[in-house]
């Protein structure tokens, strides 16, 4: 048994050995599950954790909500991670499920909860890791849903354990008040709950020996687009933009820099999730000096200049590289930069792709996501997605574009229109060179690029029950 | 307003055009501080506007009597 004193906290077990830890691993690194009752509630209200499901609010102000209320609670665990670009929920769940178990058991008796119920995609893994479990005061129940995109925003979890149909609804009441089967419900994220079995475990000065005091702890990232490794890593909260992204300021097109020292400013303990390729490309850049570029440095000496990140999520903002590289990430941070740290994605832009089409493939899928309930949402994200599509191929639809992100947002019983807005909105800002080139008729060659950031196709097909 | 239930029928902008205007796809925009308060000369178009809405999308929220 070993307290996790610097590092990985959620993926140590991963990072030291490449194997999933079954119950009996998971009991070796991080002890059996402490007894605890109501008292939690206040250990993780002095962590200051907050929810790792995008939104960053206070975890232990929710228990505290949700146990308040007059009947009997029940905890959901959401790991239906619906952002087709982030893989960190699924890591987790993969690698090391038995934190969330302890997560969702220790939170389920601190505010009373008598049901406890995990939801993923069909097809998840985690059942093996269900079937270990013994002795626990709280049952835990697998949910399967269908891997939609707004089929894990809260309100259309809920409706789904209520209804089958994994549509959102209309809110108030929100699911803290009124959730599943009409009771006080606590939604937490699987990332959440897993740091609520270590707050349980080592206590809240503990927890807060990694990242910042107004954001303790660590949190998973999903790293992709132009990245020197992919994939899910584990960084305290409060890491700059570019060392998440496992980059260096660079003099770009500079072998002689390139072939120079190893990287000083990138977090060595990084750990890669399952999806990570085994062979890691060992990082020769290098050269903290000149400053003029940021890029990610590949193994055999190629260098990709960065143009912008994706951070957050589809329905996120771009920022600017390398303006944006020091930018540390933390919630009020990404928050002042006129972001939003949400789920901890992270895709980086390589320069010579084209911002504007990159940004249209994403919003032609978040429109195709749309749950079709609300006019603003089913008919603005289409026209939006036009707009900007239009303008891509060097049309003029861009003051059309402009009038429509000012009236579509807020407008949708979800944050799903707000999300599809608030990323054409950044990219306007963020490509405003670009704007200018395509809206007078001249497209960059970026825009008859093949795409550089993947984008599925819409999940239209697999309905929402 | 209930942003599911609404259909776009539009009544509620022909009763109420002082406070509800519609987009491009006919679905209510409401004036800023109608969440807040309708001012009172025009509490008698709203009940109106609200009770004419063939989804019943549309609800008048009456403060409190303390």
């Amino acid at each position: 048994m070993t307290r996790p004193a610097s590092g990985p906290r959620l993926l140590a077990g991963w990072a030291e050995t490449r194997q999933v830890a079954d119950s009996a691993a998971h009991v070796d690194r991080y002890g059996p599950l402490p007894v605890l009752g109501a008292e939690l509630i206040g250990m993780v209200r002095a962590a200051g954790l907050l929810g790792r499901g995008g939104a960053w609010f206070p975890t232990g102000a929710k228990l505290a909500a949700v146990a308040a209320g007059r009947r009997t609670p029940v905890v959901v665990a959401n790991g239906a991670e619906g952002e087709p670009a982030s893989d960190k929920d699924k890591a987790l769940l993969t690698v090391a499920p038995h934190l969330v178990v302890d997560g969702m058991v220790l939170a389920a008796v601190a505010i009373g909860a008598d049901e406890a119920i995990l939801c993923v995609h069909r097809g998840s893994a985690v059942r093996a890791a269900i079937a270990q479990r013994h002795g626990d005061p709280v049952a835990i129940r697998l949910v399967e849903m269908p891997a939609r995109f707004v089929a894990s925003e809260e309100s259309a979890l809920v409706n789904f354990l209520n209804t089958g149909e994994a549509r959102p609804t209309e809110t108030p009441p929100r699911p803290y008040e009124r959730g599943v089967r009409g009771r006080p419900t606590l939604v937490d994220n699987v990332e959440t709950l897993a740091n609520v079995a270590l707050i349980g475990r080592y206590g809240a000065d503990w927890f807060r020996t990694a990242g910042t005091p107004e954001a303790p702890g660590t949190m998973l990232v999903t790293v992709g687009g132009v990245a020197v490794r992919p994939g899910v890593r584990e960084i305290p909260l409060g890491t700059t933009l570019s060392a998440a992204l496992g980059y260096q300021r660079q003099v770009v097109h500079s072998p002689a820099v390139m072939a120079g020292a190893p990287p000083q400013d990138r977090i060595d303990w990084n750990s890669g999730g399952p999806r990570e390729p085994a062979d890691e490309r060992s990082n020769s850049g290098g050269g903290n000096g000149a400053a003029d570029s940021v890029g990610a440095v590949f193994g055999h000496g190629v260098t990709e200049p960065v143009s912008a990140v994706l951070v957050g999520g589809f329905g996120g903002n771009w920022l600017p590289l390398p303006a944006a590289a020091d930018l540390p990430l933390t919630p009020g941070a990404l928050a002042a930069a006129g972001g939003a740290l949400g789920v901890g994605m992270l895709l980086a832009l390589p320069a010579r792709a084209c911002g504007l089409a990159e940004t249209a493939r994403i919003l032609r899928y978040l429109a195709g996501e749309s749950a079709m309930q609300c006019g603003p949402c089913m008919f603005g994200l289409a026209a939006i997605v036009d707009d900007v599509e239009g303008l891509t191929y060097g049309r003029p639809t861009v003051e059309r574009l402009r009038y429509r992100l000012g009236m579509v947002g807020g407008r949708g019983a979800c944050a799903h229109p707000d999300g599809a807005v608030r990323l054409a909105a950044s990219a306007l800002t963020v490509f405003a060179d670009d704007v200018r080139a395509h809206a007078s008729g001249r497209p960059c060659a970026g825009a008859r690029m093949a795409p550089v950031i993947r984008v599925p196709a819409s999940g239209m097909g697999l309905g929402w029950r | 307003m209930n942003p599911i239930a609404c259909h776009a029928h539009g009544l509620c902008a022909e009763l109420l055009p002082e406070l509800i205007d519609l987009d491009e796809w006919g679905y209510p925009i409401l004036a800023d501080g109608v969440r807040g308060a309708v001012p009172a000369p025009l509490v008698d178009q709203a009940r109106a506007a609200v009770s004419a809405c063939p989804t019943l999308a549309l609800r008048l929220q009456y403060p409190k009597r303390i």
